[in-house]
Protein backbone atom coordinates (compact mmCIF):
# COMPACT_ATOMS: atom_id res chain seq x y z
CA UNK A 1 0.00 0.00 0.00
CA UNK A 2 2.70 2.70 1.13
CA UNK A 3 4.62 1.15 -2.15
CA UNK A 4 1.38 2.51 -4.55
CA UNK A 5 1.55 5.98 -2.45
CA UNK A 6 5.05 6.74 -2.92
CA UNK A 7 4.52 6.73 -6.20
CA UNK A 8 4.01 9.70 -8.32
CA UNK A 9 1.32 8.36 -10.56
CA UNK A 10 -0.67 7.64 -7.77
CA UNK A 11 -0.81 10.70 -5.87
CA UNK A 12 -1.76 12.52 -9.20
CA UNK A 13 -4.55 10.61 -10.01
CA UNK A 14 -5.72 10.35 -6.69
CA UNK A 15 -5.70 13.98 -6.06
CA UNK A 16 -7.25 14.83 -9.39
CA UNK A 17 -9.93 12.82 -8.64
CA UNK A 18 -10.58 13.98 -5.07
CA UNK A 19 -10.27 17.33 -6.24
CA UNK A 20 -12.78 17.02 -8.46
CA UNK A 21 -15.20 15.89 -6.19
CA UNK A 22 -14.67 18.78 -3.89
CA UNK A 23 -15.27 21.35 -6.36
CA UNK A 24 -18.02 19.24 -7.38
CA UNK A 25 -19.60 19.78 -3.89
CA UNK A 26 -18.22 23.05 -3.15
CA UNK A 27 -18.39 25.11 -5.97
CA UNK A 28 -22.53 24.82 -6.06
CA UNK A 29 -22.65 26.20 -2.30
CA UNK A 30 -20.00 29.30 -2.83
CA UNK A 31 -22.73 30.13 -6.08
CA UNK A 32 -25.20 30.03 -3.18
CA UNK A 33 -23.10 32.44 -1.87
CA UNK A 34 -21.40 34.95 -3.95
CA UNK A 35 -25.55 35.51 -5.11
CA UNK A 36 -26.73 37.29 -1.86
CA UNK A 37 -25.04 40.13 -0.99
CA UNK A 38 -24.13 40.33 2.92
CA UNK A 39 -27.04 42.44 3.94
CA UNK A 40 -29.89 40.85 2.50
CA UNK A 41 -28.28 37.69 4.84
CA UNK A 42 -28.21 39.10 7.78
CA UNK A 43 -31.66 41.00 6.88
CA UNK A 44 -32.80 37.46 6.08
CA UNK A 45 -31.55 36.41 9.80
CA UNK A 46 -33.37 39.01 11.25
CA UNK A 47 -36.98 38.40 10.20
CA UNK A 48 -38.63 36.94 12.72
CA UNK A 49 -40.78 34.02 10.38
CA UNK A 50 -37.01 32.77 9.59
CA UNK A 51 -36.27 33.09 13.34
CA UNK A 52 -39.04 31.01 14.29
CA UNK A 53 -38.75 28.73 11.41
CA UNK A 54 -35.22 28.20 12.56
CA UNK A 55 -36.04 27.65 15.86
CA UNK A 56 -38.33 25.14 14.93
CA UNK A 57 -36.25 22.79 13.16
CA UNK A 58 -34.27 23.12 15.73
CA UNK A 59 -36.48 21.97 18.30
CA UNK A 60 -38.02 19.35 16.11
CA UNK A 61 -34.86 17.86 14.50
CA UNK A 62 -33.32 17.35 18.24
CA UNK A 63 -36.14 15.58 19.49
CA UNK A 64 -35.89 13.41 16.63
CA UNK A 65 -33.01 12.67 16.63
CA UNK A 66 -33.21 11.70 20.29
CA UNK A 67 -36.08 9.65 20.17
CA UNK A 68 -34.07 8.09 17.23
CA UNK A 69 -31.36 7.14 19.30
CA UNK A 70 -34.02 5.78 21.72
CA UNK A 71 -35.73 3.43 19.87
CA UNK A 72 -32.78 2.72 16.97
CA UNK A 73 -29.83 1.63 19.38
CA UNK A 74 -31.91 -1.42 20.73
CA UNK A 75 -33.08 -2.87 17.13
CA UNK A 76 -29.41 -1.45 15.73
CA UNK A 77 -28.10 -4.15 18.73
CA UNK A 78 -31.33 -6.87 17.94
CA UNK A 79 -29.46 -6.63 14.25
CA UNK A 80 -25.79 -7.05 14.98
CA UNK A 81 -26.26 -9.39 17.78
CA UNK A 82 -28.40 -11.70 17.57
CA UNK A 83 -29.49 -14.45 14.87
CA UNK A 84 -33.14 -15.43 13.69
CA UNK A 85 -34.70 -16.06 10.60
CA UNK A 86 -36.29 -12.81 8.88
CA UNK A 87 -33.36 -10.99 10.08
CA UNK A 88 -32.36 -9.67 6.78
CA UNK A 89 -35.75 -8.95 6.25
CA UNK A 90 -35.97 -6.29 8.95
CA UNK A 91 -32.75 -5.07 7.85
CA UNK A 92 -33.78 -4.03 4.88
CA UNK A 93 -37.32 -3.15 6.06
CA UNK A 94 -35.16 -0.16 8.15
CA UNK A 95 -33.09 0.59 5.03
CA UNK A 96 -36.18 1.11 3.17
CA UNK A 97 -36.98 4.88 3.87
CA UNK A 98 -33.87 6.04 2.22
CA UNK A 99 -35.39 4.63 -0.81
CA UNK A 100 -38.82 5.82 -0.60
CA UNK A 101 -39.55 9.22 -2.01
CA UNK A 102 -40.02 11.65 0.92
CA UNK A 103 -43.25 12.68 -0.42
CA UNK A 104 -44.94 9.01 -0.76
CA UNK A 105 -43.36 8.46 2.99
CA UNK A 106 -45.38 11.24 3.80
CA UNK A 107 -48.53 9.74 2.40
CA UNK A 108 -47.92 6.64 3.87
CA UNK A 109 -47.88 7.86 6.85
CA UNK A 110 -50.79 9.88 6.19
CA UNK A 111 -52.84 6.89 5.10
CA UNK A 112 -51.35 5.15 8.66
CA UNK A 113 -51.90 8.04 11.10
CA UNK A 114 -53.97 10.17 9.60
CA UNK A 115 -57.89 10.59 10.59
CA UNK A 116 -58.60 7.96 8.59
CA UNK A 117 -55.17 6.17 8.56
CA UNK A 118 -55.40 2.55 9.62
CA UNK A 119 -53.87 3.59 13.66
CA UNK A 120 -55.70 7.01 13.18
CA UNK A 121 -59.20 6.24 12.89
CA UNK A 122 -58.45 4.35 16.80
CA UNK A 123 -56.73 7.63 17.96
CA UNK A 124 -59.63 9.92 17.00
CA UNK A 125 -62.12 9.08 19.25
CA UNK A 126 -59.23 9.14 21.90
CA UNK A 127 -59.21 12.71 20.95
CA UNK A 128 -55.92 12.68 19.53
CA UNK A 129 -54.62 13.76 15.61
CA UNK A 130 -51.42 13.74 14.50
CA UNK A 131 -51.45 15.45 10.60
CA UNK A 132 -50.72 19.12 10.98
CA UNK A 133 -48.79 18.93 14.72
CA UNK A 134 -45.38 19.42 15.54
CA UNK A 135 -45.54 15.89 16.43
CA UNK A 136 -46.13 14.71 12.43
CA UNK A 137 -42.88 17.14 11.63
CA UNK A 138 -41.26 14.93 14.24
CA UNK A 139 -42.52 11.61 13.00
CA UNK A 140 -41.74 12.41 9.28
CA UNK A 141 -38.19 13.42 10.29
CA UNK A 142 -37.99 9.98 12.30
CA UNK A 143 -39.17 7.86 9.45
CA UNK A 144 -36.81 9.17 6.56
CA UNK A 145 -33.65 9.80 9.09
CA UNK A 146 -33.47 6.76 11.60
CA UNK A 147 -31.90 4.20 8.73
CA UNK A 148 -28.91 6.28 8.77
CA UNK A 149 -28.37 6.05 12.46
CA UNK A 150 -29.27 2.53 12.45
CA UNK A 151 -27.12 1.50 10.03
CA UNK A 152 -24.03 3.21 11.30
CA UNK A 153 -24.64 1.83 14.44
CA UNK A 154 -25.38 -1.75 13.96
CA UNK A 155 -21.93 -1.28 11.19
CA UNK A 156 -20.07 -0.50 14.99
CA UNK A 157 -21.58 -2.72 16.80
CA UNK A 158 -20.92 -6.08 14.12
CA UNK A 159 -17.13 -4.39 13.73
CA UNK A 160 -16.48 -4.52 17.83
CA UNK A 161 -14.68 -7.48 19.14
CA UNK A 162 -17.09 -9.87 21.54
CA UNK A 163 -14.24 -10.38 23.67
CA UNK A 164 -13.99 -7.44 25.61
CA UNK A 165 -17.95 -8.39 26.65
CA UNK A 166 -16.99 -11.98 27.20
CA UNK A 167 -14.06 -10.65 29.31
CA UNK A 168 -16.54 -7.95 31.18
CA UNK A 169 -18.84 -11.08 31.93
CA UNK A 170 -16.15 -13.16 33.13
CA UNK A 171 -15.76 -10.55 35.87
CA UNK A 172 -19.72 -11.03 36.84
CA UNK A 173 -20.69 -7.92 34.90
CA UNK A 174 -24.55 -7.48 33.89
CA UNK A 175 -25.59 -7.65 30.77
CA UNK A 176 -26.80 -4.09 30.96
CA UNK A 177 -23.84 -2.71 32.81
CA UNK A 178 -21.62 -4.67 30.21
CA UNK A 179 -23.57 -2.67 27.60
CA UNK A 180 -23.33 0.84 29.06
CA UNK A 181 -19.68 1.18 30.50
CA UNK A 182 -18.13 -1.53 28.15
CA UNK A 183 -19.76 -1.50 24.68
CA UNK A 184 -21.68 1.58 24.59
CA UNK A 185 -18.14 3.77 25.04
CA UNK A 186 -16.40 1.29 22.41
CA UNK A 187 -18.88 2.09 19.54
CA UNK A 188 -19.15 6.22 20.71
CA UNK A 189 -17.56 7.12 17.57
CA UNK A 190 -19.78 5.37 15.15
CA UNK A 191 -22.97 6.37 17.26
CA UNK A 192 -21.80 10.15 17.26
CA UNK A 193 -21.20 9.97 13.26
CA UNK A 194 -24.61 8.01 13.18
CA UNK A 195 -25.95 11.09 15.25
CA UNK A 196 -24.82 13.45 13.02
CA UNK A 197 -25.80 11.66 9.58
CA UNK A 198 -29.25 11.08 10.77
CA UNK A 199 -29.85 14.63 12.36
CA UNK A 200 -28.71 16.03 8.97
CA UNK A 201 -31.10 14.47 6.88
CA UNK A 202 -33.59 15.24 9.57
CA UNK A 203 -32.78 18.94 8.89
CA UNK A 204 -33.42 19.10 5.12
CA UNK A 205 -36.55 16.51 5.46
CA UNK A 206 -38.99 18.59 2.94
CA UNK A 207 -41.12 15.86 1.30
CA UNK A 208 -42.83 13.87 4.05
CA UNK A 209 -43.16 17.02 6.24
CA UNK A 210 -45.24 18.51 3.60
CA UNK A 211 -47.21 15.73 3.12
CA UNK A 212 -47.58 14.65 6.76
CA UNK A 213 -47.56 17.65 8.96
CA UNK A 214 -48.42 20.57 6.25
CA UNK A 215 -47.12 24.03 6.62
CA UNK A 216 -47.52 26.16 9.16
CA UNK A 217 -45.59 29.27 10.53
CA UNK A 218 -44.59 28.19 14.16
CA UNK A 219 -46.57 24.72 14.16
CA UNK A 220 -45.19 22.32 11.07
CA UNK A 221 -43.24 25.05 8.77
CA UNK A 222 -39.59 24.25 9.22
CA UNK A 223 -36.68 25.82 7.45
CA UNK A 224 -36.70 23.89 4.57
CA UNK A 225 -40.34 24.03 4.26
CA UNK A 226 -40.12 27.71 4.53
CA UNK A 227 -37.30 27.65 1.80
CA UNK A 228 -39.40 26.22 -0.84
CA UNK A 229 -42.27 28.27 0.09
CA UNK A 230 -40.07 31.28 -0.45
CA UNK A 231 -38.77 30.17 -3.89
CA UNK A 232 -42.10 30.14 -5.24
CA UNK A 233 -42.55 33.82 -5.14
CA UNK A 234 -38.98 35.27 -4.42
CA UNK A 235 -35.45 33.33 -5.30
CA UNK A 236 -33.09 35.65 -3.41
CA UNK A 237 -34.99 35.09 -0.29
CA UNK A 238 -35.46 31.14 -0.66
CA UNK A 239 -31.34 31.43 -0.98
CA UNK A 240 -30.83 33.27 1.92
CA UNK A 241 -32.76 31.22 3.82
CA UNK A 242 -31.22 28.60 2.55
CA UNK A 243 -27.71 30.33 3.37
CA UNK A 244 -28.74 30.45 6.67
CA UNK A 245 -29.64 26.86 7.01
CA UNK A 246 -26.44 25.56 5.43
CA UNK A 247 -24.14 27.92 7.86
CA UNK A 248 -26.10 25.99 10.76
CA UNK A 249 -25.71 22.86 9.86
CA UNK A 250 -22.59 23.11 8.93
CA UNK A 251 -21.60 24.65 12.27
CA UNK A 252 -23.51 21.60 14.39
CA UNK A 253 -22.16 18.92 11.77
CA UNK A 254 -18.68 20.75 12.26
CA UNK A 255 -19.14 20.56 16.44
CA UNK A 256 -19.98 16.69 16.22
CA UNK A 257 -17.00 16.02 13.98
CA UNK A 258 -14.54 17.69 16.29
CA UNK A 259 -15.90 16.14 18.96
CA UNK A 260 -15.80 12.70 17.40
CA UNK A 261 -12.20 13.27 16.35
CA UNK A 262 -11.32 14.15 20.46
CA UNK A 263 -12.84 11.19 21.60
CA UNK A 264 -10.92 8.78 19.08
CA UNK A 265 -7.66 10.85 19.35
CA UNK B 1 2.64 -6.03 -11.47
CA UNK B 2 3.49 -2.65 -10.75
CA UNK B 3 3.01 -1.86 -14.18
CA UNK B 4 0.16 -2.77 -14.93
CA UNK B 5 -1.28 -0.64 -11.56
CA UNK B 6 0.60 2.92 -13.36
CA UNK B 7 -0.81 1.63 -16.53
CA UNK B 8 -4.55 1.31 -15.01
CA UNK B 9 -3.97 4.68 -13.47
CA UNK B 10 -2.84 6.48 -16.30
CA UNK B 11 -5.87 4.78 -18.06
CA UNK B 12 -8.25 6.42 -15.82
CA UNK B 13 -6.54 9.64 -16.40
CA UNK B 14 -7.47 10.04 -19.67
CA UNK B 15 -10.39 8.92 -19.23
CA UNK B 16 -11.41 11.50 -17.18
CA UNK B 17 -9.73 13.67 -19.55
CA UNK B 18 -11.58 12.18 -22.28
CA UNK B 19 -14.70 12.51 -21.01
CA UNK B 20 -14.07 16.16 -20.10
CA UNK B 21 -13.09 16.78 -23.70
CA UNK B 22 -16.61 15.04 -24.99
CA UNK B 23 -18.95 17.09 -22.22
CA UNK B 24 -17.06 20.17 -24.19
CA UNK B 25 -17.81 19.11 -27.96
CA UNK B 26 -21.27 17.78 -28.03
CA UNK B 27 -22.03 21.20 -25.80
CA UNK B 28 -20.68 23.35 -28.69
CA UNK B 29 -21.94 20.29 -31.60
CA UNK B 30 -25.72 21.12 -30.56
CA UNK B 31 -26.05 24.79 -30.52
CA UNK B 32 -24.84 24.93 -33.77
CA UNK B 33 -27.16 21.75 -35.14
CA UNK B 34 -30.98 22.98 -33.02
CA UNK B 35 -31.64 25.88 -36.18
CA UNK B 36 -30.83 23.77 -38.93
CA UNK B 37 -34.50 22.31 -40.36
CA UNK B 38 -34.53 17.98 -40.22
CA UNK B 39 -36.99 15.68 -41.02
CA UNK B 40 -37.51 14.32 -38.27
CA UNK B 41 -40.65 15.69 -35.78
CA UNK B 42 -40.12 19.10 -34.51
CA UNK B 43 -40.73 18.99 -30.15
CA UNK B 44 -42.54 21.57 -29.21
CA UNK B 45 -41.60 22.18 -25.19
CA UNK B 46 -45.18 23.45 -23.50
CA UNK B 47 -44.38 24.91 -19.98
CA UNK B 48 -48.19 24.87 -18.31
CA UNK B 49 -49.32 25.96 -15.12
CA UNK B 50 -49.78 22.54 -12.42
CA UNK B 51 -53.68 23.28 -12.80
CA UNK B 52 -54.02 22.65 -16.62
CA UNK B 53 -52.27 19.43 -16.22
CA UNK B 54 -55.74 17.61 -17.52
CA UNK B 55 -56.48 19.87 -20.04
CA UNK B 56 -53.15 20.27 -21.65
CA UNK B 57 -52.27 16.69 -21.82
CA UNK B 58 -55.43 15.61 -23.44
CA UNK B 59 -55.35 19.22 -25.88
CA UNK B 60 -51.61 17.91 -26.69
CA UNK B 61 -52.79 13.97 -28.03
CA UNK B 62 -55.68 15.39 -30.08
CA UNK B 63 -52.92 18.83 -31.40
CA UNK B 64 -50.09 15.39 -31.79
CA UNK B 65 -53.39 13.90 -33.41
CA UNK B 66 -53.75 15.85 -36.57
CA UNK B 67 -50.07 17.21 -36.67
CA UNK B 68 -47.99 14.00 -36.83
CA UNK B 69 -44.74 16.59 -37.66
CA UNK B 70 -44.91 18.18 -34.06
CA UNK B 71 -44.18 16.36 -30.84
CA UNK B 72 -45.17 18.18 -27.74
CA UNK B 73 -43.56 17.68 -24.26
CA UNK B 74 -45.25 18.88 -21.77
CA UNK B 75 -43.71 20.17 -18.57
CA UNK B 76 -46.28 20.75 -15.50
CA UNK B 77 -45.28 22.99 -12.38
CA UNK B 78 -46.43 25.92 -10.41
CA UNK B 79 -46.58 28.65 -12.60
CA UNK B 80 -43.90 30.35 -10.19
CA UNK B 81 -41.25 27.47 -11.19
CA UNK B 82 -41.70 27.79 -14.64
CA UNK B 83 -41.48 31.41 -14.63
CA UNK B 84 -37.87 30.90 -12.79
CA UNK B 85 -37.15 27.94 -15.40
CA UNK B 86 -37.68 30.17 -18.22
CA UNK B 87 -35.87 33.09 -16.88
CA UNK B 88 -33.45 30.67 -16.04
CA UNK B 89 -32.75 29.62 -19.56
CA UNK B 90 -34.89 26.42 -19.92
CA UNK B 91 -35.66 25.46 -23.28
CA UNK B 92 -39.55 26.40 -23.41
CA UNK B 93 -41.02 27.27 -26.67
CA UNK B 94 -45.05 28.21 -25.17
CA UNK B 95 -45.83 29.08 -21.55
CA UNK B 96 -48.92 28.79 -20.10
CA UNK B 97 -49.27 30.60 -16.93
CA UNK B 98 -52.23 30.21 -13.99
CA UNK B 99 -51.97 33.83 -13.34
CA UNK B 100 -51.08 37.63 -14.61
CA UNK B 101 -48.33 38.24 -12.60
CA UNK B 102 -45.50 35.59 -13.34
CA UNK B 103 -46.27 36.26 -17.60
CA UNK B 104 -45.78 39.58 -16.69
CA UNK B 105 -42.26 38.69 -15.36
CA UNK B 106 -41.05 36.92 -18.27
CA UNK B 107 -42.74 39.12 -20.49
CA UNK B 108 -40.95 42.36 -18.56
CA UNK B 109 -37.73 40.45 -19.48
CA UNK B 110 -38.16 40.38 -22.71
CA UNK B 111 -38.46 36.35 -22.63
CA UNK B 112 -41.96 35.74 -24.39
CA UNK B 113 -43.71 37.78 -27.23
CA UNK B 114 -47.39 38.86 -26.98
CA UNK B 115 -49.12 37.07 -24.59
CA UNK B 116 -53.18 36.43 -24.28
CA UNK B 117 -55.72 34.67 -21.89
CA UNK B 118 -57.31 31.74 -23.39
CA UNK B 119 -59.04 30.66 -20.35
CA UNK B 120 -60.28 31.65 -16.82
CA UNK B 121 -60.82 29.66 -13.86
CA UNK B 122 -62.27 30.43 -10.50
CA UNK B 123 -62.29 29.03 -7.04
CA UNK B 124 -64.85 26.88 -4.79
CA UNK B 125 -64.76 25.16 -1.74
CA UNK B 126 -64.33 21.46 -1.57
CA UNK B 127 -65.24 19.10 1.01
CA UNK B 128 -64.31 15.98 1.26
CA UNK B 129 -67.13 13.34 -0.28
CA UNK B 130 -68.00 11.75 3.61
CA UNK B 131 -67.75 15.47 4.54
CA UNK B 132 -66.20 14.80 8.41
CA UNK B 133 -66.40 18.01 9.61
CA UNK B 134 -70.46 18.52 8.61
CA UNK B 135 -69.83 21.49 5.97
CA UNK B 136 -72.82 22.41 4.34
CA UNK B 137 -72.80 26.19 3.53
CA UNK B 138 -69.63 28.49 3.18
CA UNK B 139 -70.80 29.33 7.11
CA UNK B 140 -69.55 26.15 8.48
CA UNK B 141 -66.09 26.99 7.27
CA UNK B 142 -66.03 29.59 10.61
CA UNK B 143 -67.19 26.70 13.31
CA UNK B 144 -64.98 26.16 15.67
CA UNK B 145 -62.52 23.26 15.06
CA UNK B 146 -63.31 22.74 11.22
CA UNK B 147 -60.18 22.05 9.67
CA UNK B 148 -59.33 24.42 6.47
CA UNK B 149 -56.61 24.04 4.30
CA UNK B 150 -54.98 26.77 1.80
CA UNK B 151 -52.54 27.20 -0.73
CA UNK B 152 -49.40 29.58 0.81
CA UNK B 153 -50.24 32.68 -0.62
CA UNK B 154 -46.84 33.07 -2.66
CA UNK B 155 -48.93 30.40 -4.78
CA UNK B 156 -51.78 31.72 -7.32
CA UNK B 157 -54.32 29.77 -5.72
CA UNK B 158 -53.28 31.04 -2.27
CA UNK B 159 -53.32 34.60 -3.16
CA UNK B 160 -56.73 34.12 -4.67
CA UNK B 161 -58.41 32.31 -1.86
CA UNK B 162 -57.12 35.21 0.43
CA UNK B 163 -58.70 37.75 -2.09
CA UNK B 164 -62.22 35.83 -1.72
CA UNK B 165 -61.94 35.84 1.93
CA UNK B 166 -60.81 39.84 1.87
CA UNK B 167 -64.14 40.57 -0.26
CA UNK B 168 -66.10 38.56 1.61
CA UNK B 169 -65.08 40.44 5.25
CA UNK B 170 -66.53 43.43 3.55
CA UNK B 171 -69.73 42.19 2.61
CA UNK B 172 -73.00 42.39 5.67
CA UNK B 173 -73.20 39.15 5.45
CA UNK B 174 -70.11 37.06 6.43
CA UNK B 175 -68.01 40.04 7.66
CA UNK B 176 -64.63 40.27 9.42
CA UNK B 177 -65.34 38.42 12.25
CA UNK B 178 -66.40 35.70 9.99
CA UNK B 179 -62.86 35.82 7.98
CA UNK B 180 -61.18 35.89 11.27
CA UNK B 181 -62.74 32.56 12.22
CA UNK B 182 -61.83 30.84 9.09
CA UNK B 183 -58.58 32.14 9.07
CA UNK B 184 -58.13 30.61 12.47
CA UNK B 185 -58.97 27.55 11.30
CA UNK B 186 -56.58 26.88 8.44
CA UNK B 187 -53.98 23.72 9.24
CA UNK B 188 -51.71 24.30 6.78
CA UNK B 189 -50.35 27.03 4.17
CA UNK B 190 -49.76 24.08 1.17
CA UNK B 191 -47.04 24.55 -1.37
CA UNK B 192 -49.40 24.21 -4.16
CA UNK B 193 -53.29 23.80 -4.55
CA UNK B 194 -52.74 19.82 -6.08
CA UNK B 195 -51.30 19.08 -2.04
CA UNK B 196 -55.09 21.01 -0.62
CA UNK B 197 -57.16 18.72 -3.17
CA UNK B 198 -55.06 15.63 -1.61
CA UNK B 199 -55.60 16.48 1.55
CA UNK B 200 -59.47 16.82 1.42
CA UNK B 201 -59.43 13.65 -0.77
CA UNK B 202 -57.53 12.21 1.93
CA UNK B 203 -60.16 13.53 4.67
CA UNK B 204 -57.65 14.76 6.41
CA UNK B 205 -59.03 18.23 6.48
CA UNK B 206 -62.71 19.35 6.84
CA UNK B 207 -62.30 21.59 3.52
CA UNK B 208 -59.83 23.15 1.32
CA UNK B 209 -59.59 26.57 -1.41
CA UNK B 210 -59.54 25.54 -5.20
CA UNK B 211 -59.85 25.91 -8.45
CA UNK B 212 -63.35 24.61 -9.89
CA UNK B 213 -61.21 22.69 -12.57
CA UNK B 214 -59.41 21.02 -9.40
CA UNK B 215 -62.79 20.11 -8.25
CA UNK B 216 -64.25 19.28 -11.28
CA UNK B 217 -60.90 16.47 -11.83
CA UNK B 218 -61.56 14.82 -8.06
CA UNK B 219 -65.85 15.07 -8.56
CA UNK B 220 -65.80 11.76 -7.24
CA UNK B 221 -64.31 11.49 -3.94
CA UNK B 222 -64.96 15.57 -3.03
CA UNK B 223 -68.35 18.14 -2.92
CA UNK B 224 -67.97 21.30 -4.24
CA UNK B 225 -69.64 24.37 -2.16
CA UNK B 226 -69.59 26.82 -4.81
CA UNK B 227 -68.23 30.89 -3.92
CA UNK B 228 -71.08 33.20 -5.53
CA UNK B 229 -69.34 35.56 -8.30
CA UNK B 230 -69.51 38.73 -6.26
CA UNK B 231 -67.04 37.16 -4.14
CA UNK B 232 -65.45 35.16 -6.29
CA UNK B 233 -61.53 35.63 -8.26
CA UNK B 234 -61.60 34.70 -11.93
CA UNK B 235 -58.11 33.83 -12.51
CA UNK B 236 -57.39 34.43 -16.15
CA UNK B 237 -54.71 32.12 -17.86
CA UNK B 238 -52.41 33.71 -20.02
CA UNK B 239 -50.23 31.79 -23.10
CA UNK B 240 -47.10 33.25 -25.17
CA UNK B 241 -44.44 31.93 -27.60
CA UNK B 242 -41.26 32.32 -26.12
CA UNK B 243 -38.68 34.72 -27.97
CA UNK B 244 -36.07 31.55 -27.52
CA UNK B 245 -38.83 29.59 -29.47
CA UNK B 246 -36.35 27.21 -31.85
CA UNK B 247 -39.54 26.35 -33.44
CA UNK B 248 -41.65 29.88 -33.53
CA UNK B 249 -44.29 29.18 -36.26
CA UNK B 250 -45.13 25.34 -34.71
CA UNK B 251 -45.41 26.96 -31.14
CA UNK B 252 -47.65 30.07 -32.96
CA UNK B 253 -49.79 27.43 -34.79
CA UNK B 254 -50.13 25.15 -31.09
CA UNK B 255 -51.50 28.47 -29.30
CA UNK B 256 -54.13 29.56 -32.30
CA UNK B 257 -55.10 25.60 -31.96
CA UNK B 258 -56.01 26.57 -27.93
CA UNK B 259 -58.25 29.50 -29.10
CA UNK B 260 -59.77 27.36 -31.30
CA UNK B 261 -63.24 25.77 -30.74
CA UNK B 262 -61.66 22.37 -30.64
CA UNK B 263 -59.01 23.67 -27.96
CA UNK B 264 -61.86 25.59 -25.73
CA UNK B 265 -64.03 22.60 -25.77
CA UNK B 266 -61.21 20.52 -24.07
CA UNK B 267 -60.67 23.11 -21.83
CA UNK B 268 -64.31 24.07 -20.95
CA UNK B 269 -64.69 19.89 -20.91
CA UNK B 270 -62.64 20.21 -17.50
CA UNK B 271 -64.20 22.95 -15.83
CA UNK B 272 -62.61 26.42 -17.23
CA UNK B 273 -64.45 29.25 -18.24
CA UNK B 274 -63.91 29.50 -22.07
CA UNK B 275 -62.83 32.55 -23.84
CA UNK B 276 -65.79 34.19 -26.43
CA UNK B 277 -63.65 35.61 -29.27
Amino acid sequence: MSNIWSRWPARIVVGILAGSFFLFIGVPLVALLLREPPALLWATMQQPEVRQALELSFLTTSISTFLTVLFGLPVAFVLARMQFRGRSLLETLVTLPIVFPPVVAGVALLLTFGRFGLVGRYLLPLGITIPFTTLAVIMAQMFVSSPFFINTAKAGLEQLDKRYEQAAYTLRASPFYTFRRVVLPLIRPALLSGIGLAWARALGELGATITFAGSFPGVTQTMPVAVYIAAESDLDTAVALSVVLLAVSFGLLLALRLGRERLVG
Amino acid sequence: MRHSQRALLLFILLCTLFLAACGSTTTSTTSTVTPTPSPSPNTLNVFAAASLTGSFTAIAAKYQQAHPNVVIKLNFAGSQILEQQIANGAAADVFASADLANMTKVSDAGLVGVSQVFAKNRLTVITPASNPGHINTLHDLANKGVKVDIAAPTVPAGKYSLQVLAKMALSPQYGPAYVKAVKANFVSLETDVKAVVTKVQLGEVDAGYVYVTDAAAAKDKVTMIPIPDIYNVIAQYPIAVTKGSTHASDAQAFMQYIFSKDGQDVLQQYGFIAINP
